[in-house]
């Protein structure tokens, strides 16, 4: 068994966290999200050109001159392979999108249209809605059953440690401009479940040593837990971040802001369960009375 | 823990051959259709068009109320109770009566047997909501009459929409209500749905009216415009005939003037309409009109009696077939308006599908051969659960015949990451319990033991915020739910009853040697 001492850093890493939280609230405030069309509204349309001498600026050129708002023009994998987006959407009139084709394959020669996503207001906004609220209601859910089975000091650590972990790597996305779509907040909420499951295995242990010690503070005894469980959490670490890199990696241009959100989330989750939920115990000054007078109750 | 008896082994091994047989039964060909289940793709990864509808109920409910302003005034002229001042403003009808009728009107109007203000005794409410103001009374309608309404025009809407559908041949198209105003419409394979948006986007409307000679017709009139755009004319507001008439109706080439046209024929009623209006209008111009467009007036050379006829309007074949394809599925009760469409081509889906199971087996790879290096037999127990355990989650899925979307498949690799989780935490619980305890058969029973409920917490966590993608999530999100959600269940099978058969046989079998994990 490891023994490294976590616990003399606890206040380093939670000013370091601090840091991060309010860099990443400042980010998300003031500069805020780049939502895709998921959430926005507008279209978006994943194109493959024949001709290899294209690029984005040739491509955003004539998109630019078919009136359609705010155009974006990425690059999205392949030397032919683009992704497109703008404002306008017009998923009523059916010449819509065989017009824009048209308008493209006399600009820049002939294209192919891999994918088109139309999204009207009204549904982007229910989107965007049933977004927070599927993210909130983990939330809630989590701390529900985590109240359950432990006491109020353990929950509160777990739940500021899965806030930690959602707000960082929602800070990240918007430091970077990196789109959120629907696929984004599926890996969020997957980030909740990890950082809680994560938290929970370290908590367990350190419950079951309050039993045990009843002489060892609660400081000490967070650092003796969090090292015997040390091996199981660098192992399940990386045997979830080799799964998500090989996605990452090799899973398409379109599984990758999902991919990466969960790697952020995962490793986040890691050092929140220890550097986060582990001192709010000891800040809490939890001790053998606090479990023992619950299950007196 | 580690005692299992016959039975169980037998069952757990007959569990787990059923369900790879489902899982390889994706790859071989059955003839016997139980034995064939394959798992649905997604339209992201087969390609295909997805498209949400909703209804625009502004008309229907301004048509309705005004046919009740009428319903209402002929009641309570054959009651002879005088009301006057009737008028519609926004969705409110509003009357006055006179002040000794007042408590008369009330009452007929919150009768619960009134039939004139229905009373729905499941909702405890009426039709109408009926609000009065010293002599002034106005109807408006209540929740649950404006649900009622809207259900019946999504239930009129769908149908016409799967006709449109149906008739245009896709391969297994999937229609289906969302809410009370919206349908949603998959379409897998086609890449292209400008032709089912440009059916659907249309009600298909039709209506034969005469064009006015004089603007004086007892009926109104109103002014249309020519569907090319060309030029107006003044049209009666008298209906002779509506689609409602029609029976049938093809596209088919006139031999005289060598153009194609739609032909029709009427049913009985139809027929007897049309045969009166055309023998007393001949000379006069009937003008045939979809949506409010004129598509063509011509003249009315003789009576037409037959109950058949055709609409010409320079149609192009393709036109005319899509002309007729709407007269024959009927008119929609109230536009349709596409608020949302995704469209995703073959081949995209294709190569989605090779970098999913590019990326499966390289994470799957990888994660195997982490568990060899640190955990060497045991690690390779975790290694046969873990294969069961994706042909288990892979069975299920084709069980159930659910739909695996490219989110699904990173479900399927990040449950490969996550599913050693239980298996690191009961060897890494036992190596603990291996210090104190000489006896591997009870150290490793003390392991799994009192790893149990760290177990169960920590997946129960991953299952709570798969529940909950799974209700609030939509599309490839919910895939992606769906094999998170299943692949915990698999884990916890394979992890507690593969796994730790294949360990205690193990262990039994080496219970002498020194330091076996």
């Amino acid at each position: 068994m490891s023994n490294i001492s976590f616990n003399k850093f606890y206040r380093k890493f939670n000013i370091l966290s601090l840091i991060l939280i309010v860099i990443s609230l400042v980010f998300l405030i003031f500069k805020g999200l780049n939502y895709g069309v998921d959430f926005k509204g507008g279209t978006l349309i994943e194109l493959r050109t024949t001709d290899k001498t294209n690029n984005i600026s040739l491509i955003r050129d004539s998109f630019n001159q078919m009136n359609l708002g705010d155009v974006s023009v990425k690059k999205f994998g392949n030397e032919t392979d683009f992704i497109v987006k703008f404002e306008k959407q017009n998923s009523n009139d059916p010449e819509f999108i065989q017009n824009i084709k048209n308008k493209l394959s006399s600009s820049i020669g002939d294209v192919d249209f891999r994918r088109v996503e139309n999204v009207g207001p009204k549904v982007s906004s229910e989107l965007l809605k049933s977004g927070i609220i599927a993210i909130s209601l983990s939330l809630a859910a989590m701390l529900l059953y985590i109240w359950i089975r432990f006491e109020w000091q353990f929950s509160l650590g777990a739940i500021l440690a899965i806030f930690h972990d959602v707000i960082i790597t929602l800070g990240i996305f918007s430091i970077f401009s990196l789109e959120i779509n629907l696929s984004i907040v599926a890996a969020v909420l997957t980030i909740v479940g990890y950082s809680m499951n994560d938290t929970v295995v370290i908590f367990d242990r350190v419950r079951e040593n309050l039993r045990k010690y009843s002489d060892i503070k609660i400081f000490d005894l967070t650092n003796i837990s969090i090292n015997e469980t040390l091996s199981r959490t660098i192992i399940t670490s990386v045997t979830t971040l080799l799964a998500l890199f090989s996605i990452y990696l090799f899973g398409g241009e379109i599984l990758k802001g999902f991919s990466l959100a969960m790697i952020l989330g995962v490793i986040f989750g890691t050092y929140s369960s220890i550097y986060i939920a582990n001192p709010i115990l000891v800040a809490l000054n939890v001790s053998q009375r606090t479990i023992v007078k619950e299950e007196k109750d | 823990m580690l005692y299992f008896s016959k039975l169980r082994i037998i069952s757990v091994i007959v569990f787990t051959v059923i369900f790879s047989y489902f899982a390889f039964s994706n790859f071989v060909k059955f003839d016997d259709k139980f034995f064939s289940k394959n798992i649905n793709l997604g339209l992201d990864l087969q390609g295909g068009s997805y498209l949400l509808l909703e209804i625009d109920n502004r008309p229907v409910i301004t048509q309705k109320l005004q046919a009740k302003i009428i319903e209402l005034k002929r009641y309570f002229k054959e009651k002879q109770i005088t009301l006057k001042n009737f008028s519609l403003k926004g969705d409110t009808i509003s009357f006055e009566t006179t002040d000794n009728e007042i408590e008369n009107i009330k009452n007929i109007l919150n009768d619960k047997e009134s039939d004139i203000n229905t009373y729905y005794p499941t909702y405890k409410s009426h039709e109408f909501d009926v609000l009065e103001d010293g002599n002034l009374f106005s109807l408006n309608y209540s929740r649950y009459g404006l649900v009622l309404l809207k259900n019946s025009s999504l239930d009129q809407a769908i149908e016409i929409v799967r006709r449109r559908v149906d008739e245009v041949g896709t391969n297994e198209p999937n229609i289906l209500k969302r809410g009370n105003d919206r349908i949603l419409v998959e379409l897998p394979g086609l890449d292209d749905p400008n032709r089912i948006k440009s059916l659907l986007g249309k009600t298909a409307n039709l209506t034969f009216q005469f064009i006015s000679q004089n603007n004086e017709e007892s009926f109104g009139t109103e002014k249309l415009s020519f569907e090319d755009g060309s030029r107006d004319a003044i049209v009666s507001k008298r209906i002779i005939l509506s689609g409602d008439n029609l029976v049938d109706a093809k596209p088919t080439m006139n031999s005289q003037t060598n153009e194609t046209v739609v032909s029709f024929s009427l049913d009985r009623v139809g027929a007897k309409k049309f045969g009166k209006a055309t023998s007393t209008g001949v000379g006069k111009q009937l003008a045939i009109v979809l949506d409010g467009k004129i598509i063509s007036a011509p003249s009315v050379r003789e009576p037409i009696i037959g109950g058949s006829g055709q609409i010409s309007g320079d149609f192009t074949f393709q036109s005319a077939t899509d002309l007729a394809l709407l007269l024959r599925s009927g008119a929609l009760p109230a536009p349709l308006n596409i608020i949302e469409e995704r469209t995703v081509g073959p081949d995209l889906g294709q190569d989605s599908i090779d970098a999913g199971i590019l990326s499966l087996f390289i994470g799957f790879l990888l994660v195997i051969l982490f568990m060899i290096y640190k955990y060497r037999a045991f690690g390779l127990i975790a290694n046969l659960a873990l294969v069961s355990n994706l042909f288990l989650l892979i069975g299920i899925l084709t069980l159930f015949e659910a739909t695996l979307t490219l989110p699904g498949i990173a479900g399927i690799i990040l449950t490969v990451g996550m599913a050693v989780d239980a298996n690191v935490l009961i060897f890494e619980r036992i190596k603990e319990e291996t210090k104190n305890e000489k006896n591997p058969i009870i150290a490793f029973d003390a392991g799994y033991t009192k790893s149990r409920t760290t177990i169960l917490d920590a997946n129960i966590t991953t299952l709570i915020a798969a529940f909950i993608l799974f209700f609030m999530g939509s599309g490839p999100v919910k895939g992606f739910s769906v094999t998170l959600g299943v692949g915990i269940l698999t884990t916890l099978f394979s992890v507690y009853f593969i796994a730790r058969l294949l360990t205690s046989v193990y262990v039994v079998k080496n219970k002498d040697k020194e330091q076996l994990l």
